[in-house]
């Protein structure tokens, strides 16, 4: 089936239908939904209920207690998580949150809306654990868990990108990112789970990182990244792997160093550190920064995250560097130290260049590659030049997670400010703690979910087509490395002419490296805009 | 809409069915002292028990939702409120939010413009009216203290005097009883004008705003409609304040419909989504310091999971870390 077009797309119903929302039939349209995880990839994470179906199927083959197994589960996790408990008792349905969603701005659905899909497991809550619910049934807002609830849960959980925006505006903090992850491990309980989140996963735990690359063709990608930096510069950098007693591990996502653009940015970051002379090392184990755990479960995430701290460890690394990333620095942030650590076994952050001492990791130990060299450009440490940057009129687009659980706000705009020449900022209400997200995040970004990734991503596109129209912006830069791959579709679908690049893509092109040749191309190996200018004047 | 119906009924009843009561002899002893005593022991009991609950499931991650520049390096500016490093930053966060809803007053509607362009325009409204009923039932509370102390207490006499500033009509209009019901009626009106509000609004939620609309309207009608003795009213309210209740005497129907509402708020609210009172204090996306890679973050319930450690990994790959020239532990 042809995907729908932009103006098939836009034609958005916001009247929600006359169908009570507590009806919980669920058509699985086709565009709008992830399909199911392999048996195989469950097995290899010894996850329940491995079997082959889909969610169009009518018989989800559910385990014969799973009701039971929901309820218990949610009874669970309501006395571990202060968070759900909560959540489920205070919202007081002001309808604030309703159109801060990009999914429900991009589908009209109602049950899009962050206080209707907290209510698709709310209606549960009320029904089997509160007294005016068994009382009082539907008048309480209270339903019966079905088969059909399932799917629901199922089509809307995984409709949600826990992105967090709906949080920034809710007048009791209520993150919808924390239903759905409960929400989440619920069906997974049961074997309701996505094979775009469970593969990676089950990649990650067995290779060191999502895209299942072994040992060998770790150091392949690297190596072959090194010549083409060289080929590109005329500058030789070392990039050692597993290598014992360096004073930093660096650890980026996967897509870094396999997909495009995200390539670009490894560039840099193997130039900038070349430049500065950090005596730092990759990991074949820990070879992910990304944790697709965040999107299954609160346990996968710590499975997942467990290699970099052992890794430090092993190698005896003083500190850790992290690449850009977005969720996978919600999971360095928020989690690892808490799951993993303590990491007493590491020093505080201080950068060998400055002497700048990284004070607010000294418990964690690991800083933003961003933090990094925001530092070094403040010290005056990097010499560069903006104008090989020319080609390029850039915006930024604050990913979700560094902005909303970390606050990584100035770090990157600073950095920009340093190595481009033309830039504009997006409406204010699209940028910074209010940004939106590409809608593909938490494992949506698959090809079948292509419909409702394009509608999700609407209000970052429209956003970027103001600025692209308004100031000719020809560039997105990001610092998340499922903004790189899902971006340039989203951008391709609503607002051709711009190309998605990382921060540090554009550091490496400005960078002035010593012993460099004249370069000619920028790290896509097309023309500096400079040398287009003189190859027109020669003509 | 319909589903306003019975909730609407149901405060409708109440007061009638206390303002019949009331008048019967034998009967007013249980609706002016019974069931008030129950109704506030219910809500002690409920909200604390509701609290407890909350507060014995633990915190397992620092989860703020961060509306701010985090702090990191020392010259960028970190945005001390919104993204809290220290406890009085979330103390300042947490005031902020509670006294003059914070997050609330960014609310922004967006609408879909043909193009597509989507624009988003301020929306105050609901911030506004929010802040002026919660500002409002705060201040007519504390007023009611004349009612249960003697002496009056200062700060019901100051509320007293700043409410009635404006010193319009026999008896002074109080600007919260004008504010109180145009907020209520604001509120309600959106729950049914707004398609998306009335499609996600509950029984419940009409209930609610049913139930202290009539409290505020049957209020309204003592003071400035049909004069209530005051006097009677004090000593009734004294006398229950200090647990000699009197069932009192000539007080009146509207009275009577008065405290049977109150009660029933009283204990609805533990059992109800009116919980956000108590609840939002104990919000971990808002009353936790961004500061988490400075502190290691305890949770109690940590426990191991099954990892795939480096050994088992290397064994795993061993030929082809070896072929690819890269350092194992063992040969």
């Amino acid at each position: 089936m042809a995907n729908p077009s932009p103006q098939d797309l836009v034609q958005i119903e916001y009247q929600p239908a006359a169908r009570d929302w507590m009806d919980a039939a669920v058509e699985f349209r086709k565009g709008t939904f992830c399909y199911s995880a392999l048996p195989k990839n469950l097995n290899y994470l010894g996850l329940p209920n491995a079997r082959e179906w889909q969610p169009f199927d009518v018989d989800w083959k559910l385990p014969p207690n799973w009701k039971q197994i929901i309820l218990d589960g949610m009874k669970d996790r309501l006395g571990k998580y202060r968070s759900f408990r909560l959540f489920m008792d205070i919202c007081v349905r002001c309808g604030a949150c309703a159109d801060k969603c990009h999914f429900y701005i991009g589908s009209g659905d109602p049950k899009n809306m962050p206080v209707l899909r907290a209510e698709l497991i709310r209606s549960v809550y009320r029904r089997y654990f509160t007294a005016a619910g068994r009382l009082l049934g539907p008048l309480a807002g209270a339903r019966d868990l079905t088969e059909d609830v399932i799917k629901e849960w199922f089509y809307y959980f995984y409709q949600c990108t826990e992105c967090r925006r709906c949080s920034v505006y809710c007048p009791y903090g209520i993150d919808t990112a924390e239903i759905t992850m409960i929400g989440r491990e619920l069906l997974n309980l049961i074997g309701c789970n996505i094979n775009w989140v469970l593969e990676p996963a089950a990649n990650c735990f067995r290779t060191g990182n999502h895209l299942g690359i072994q040992p060998h063709g770790f150091k392949d990608s690297v190596d072959f990244a090194v010549d083409e930096l060289e080929e590109l510069t005329g500058v030789r950098v070392d990039a050692s792997i597993n290598r014992k007693g360096a004073e930093v591990l660096l650890v980026v996502p996967s897509a870094d160093y396999f997909g495009t653009p995200h390539y670009y940015t490894f560039l840099g970051y193997l130039a900038l550190l070349h430049e500065i002379g950090l005596d730092y090392t990759f990991s074949a184990y820990a070879s992910e920064g990304g944790n697709f755990g965040l999107f299954n479960s609160h346990e996968m995430i710590k499975r997942l995250n467990a290699k970099i701290y052992a890794e430090a460890k092993r190698l005896g690394v003083k500190w850790i560097l992290g690449g850009e990333c977005g969720h996978m620095w919600r999971v360095l942030h928020q989690y690892m130290d808490t799951m993993n650590g303590p990491a007493d076994f590491l020093e505080e952050p201080v950068s060998p260049v400055t002497g700048t001492h990284f004070t607010h990791a000294r418990s964690t130990k690991m800083i933003h590659i961003c933090e990094f060299t925001a530092d070094l450009i403040h010290e005056g440490k990097l010499r560069l030049d903006p104008s090989r940057n020319d080609r390029w009129n850039v915006t930024f687009h604050d990913s979700c997670n560094p902005a909303r659980a970390m606050g990584l706000i100035e770090e990157p705009r600073y950095i920009l400010r340093n190595v481009v020449r033309q830039f504009h900022e997006m409406p204010e209400n699209t940028i910074r703690e209010q940004t939106f997200c590409c809608g593909s995040g938490s494992g949506l970004g698959t090809d079948e979910n292509f419909e409702m990734r394009m509608r999700g991503g609407l209000p970052r596109a429209n956003a970027v087509r103001y600025v692209h129209d308004k100031y000719g912006v020809n560039l997105l830069t990001c610092i998340c490395a499922i903004d790189k791959a899902t971006l340039p579709p989203l951008l391709e679908y609503w607002v051709p002419g711009v190309e998605v690049a990382g921060i540090h893509e554009l550091v490496g092109n400005a960078l002035i490296l010593r012993g460099e040749k004249q370069r000619t191309t920028d790290l896509r190996g097309e023309p500096l805009a400079a040398a287009t200018e003189q190859e027109v004047a020669h003509a | 809409m319909s589903r306003a119906v019975l909730p609407l009924a149901c405060v409708i009843a109440v007061g009638l069915a206390a303002a019949a009561a009331g008048t019967i002899h034998g009967v007013a002893a249980m609706v002016t002292i019974a069931i008030p005593y129950a109704a506030f022991a219910t809500l002690l009991l409920g909200l604390s028990w509701r609290v407890v609950r909350w507060s014995l499931a633990p915190v397992p991650f620092r989860i703020p939702t961060v509306c701010g520049q985090q702090k990191s390096l020392y010259w960028i500016k970190s945005s001390k409120l919104e993204s809290p490093s220290t406890t009085l930053g979330v103390i300042g966060r947490m005031a902020l939010e509670i006294l003059t809803f914070r997050s609330l007053f960014r609310n922004v509607h967006s609408r879909l413009e043909p193009g597509p362009r989507l624009i988003y325009r301020e929306a105050k409204w609901l911030w506004l009216a929010a802040m002026a009923f919660h500002w409002s039932l705060l201040i007519i509370l504390l007023r009611h203290l004349r009612l249960f102390v003697e002496p009056v207490p200062a700060i019901a006499v100051v509320l007293d005097r700043l409410d009635g500033f404006f010193q319009i009509g026999v008896p002074i209009v109080y600007v919260t009883d004008v504010v109180i019901v145009v907020a209520l009626l604001y509120l309600l009106q959106r729950r049914f004008r707004e398609p998306q509000l009335r499609y996600i609004s509950l029984a419940t939620d009409y209930f609610a705003l049913f139930l202290l609309l009539a409290i505020a309207l049957t209020g309204i009608v003592m003071r400035y409609l049909v004069r209530t003795d005051v006097v009677a009213v004090k000593q009734f309210a004294i006398g229950l304040a200090i647990f000699r209740p009197a069932v009192p005497q000539n007080v009146g129907a509207w009275f009577y419909a008065h405290l049977a509402l109150v009660s029933t708020l009283a204990a609805y609210l533990p059992f109800s989504k009116l919980v956000h009172m108590g609840g939002v204090f104990l919000s971990p996306t808002r009353n936790l310091a961004n500061n988490n890679r400075m502190k290691r973050h305890i949770n109690p319930w940590n426990y191991p999971v099954k990892v795939h450690t480096y050994e088992e990994w290397e064994d795993e790959f061993r030929e082809k870390i070896e072929a690819a020239g890269l350092p194992v532990e063992r040969r």
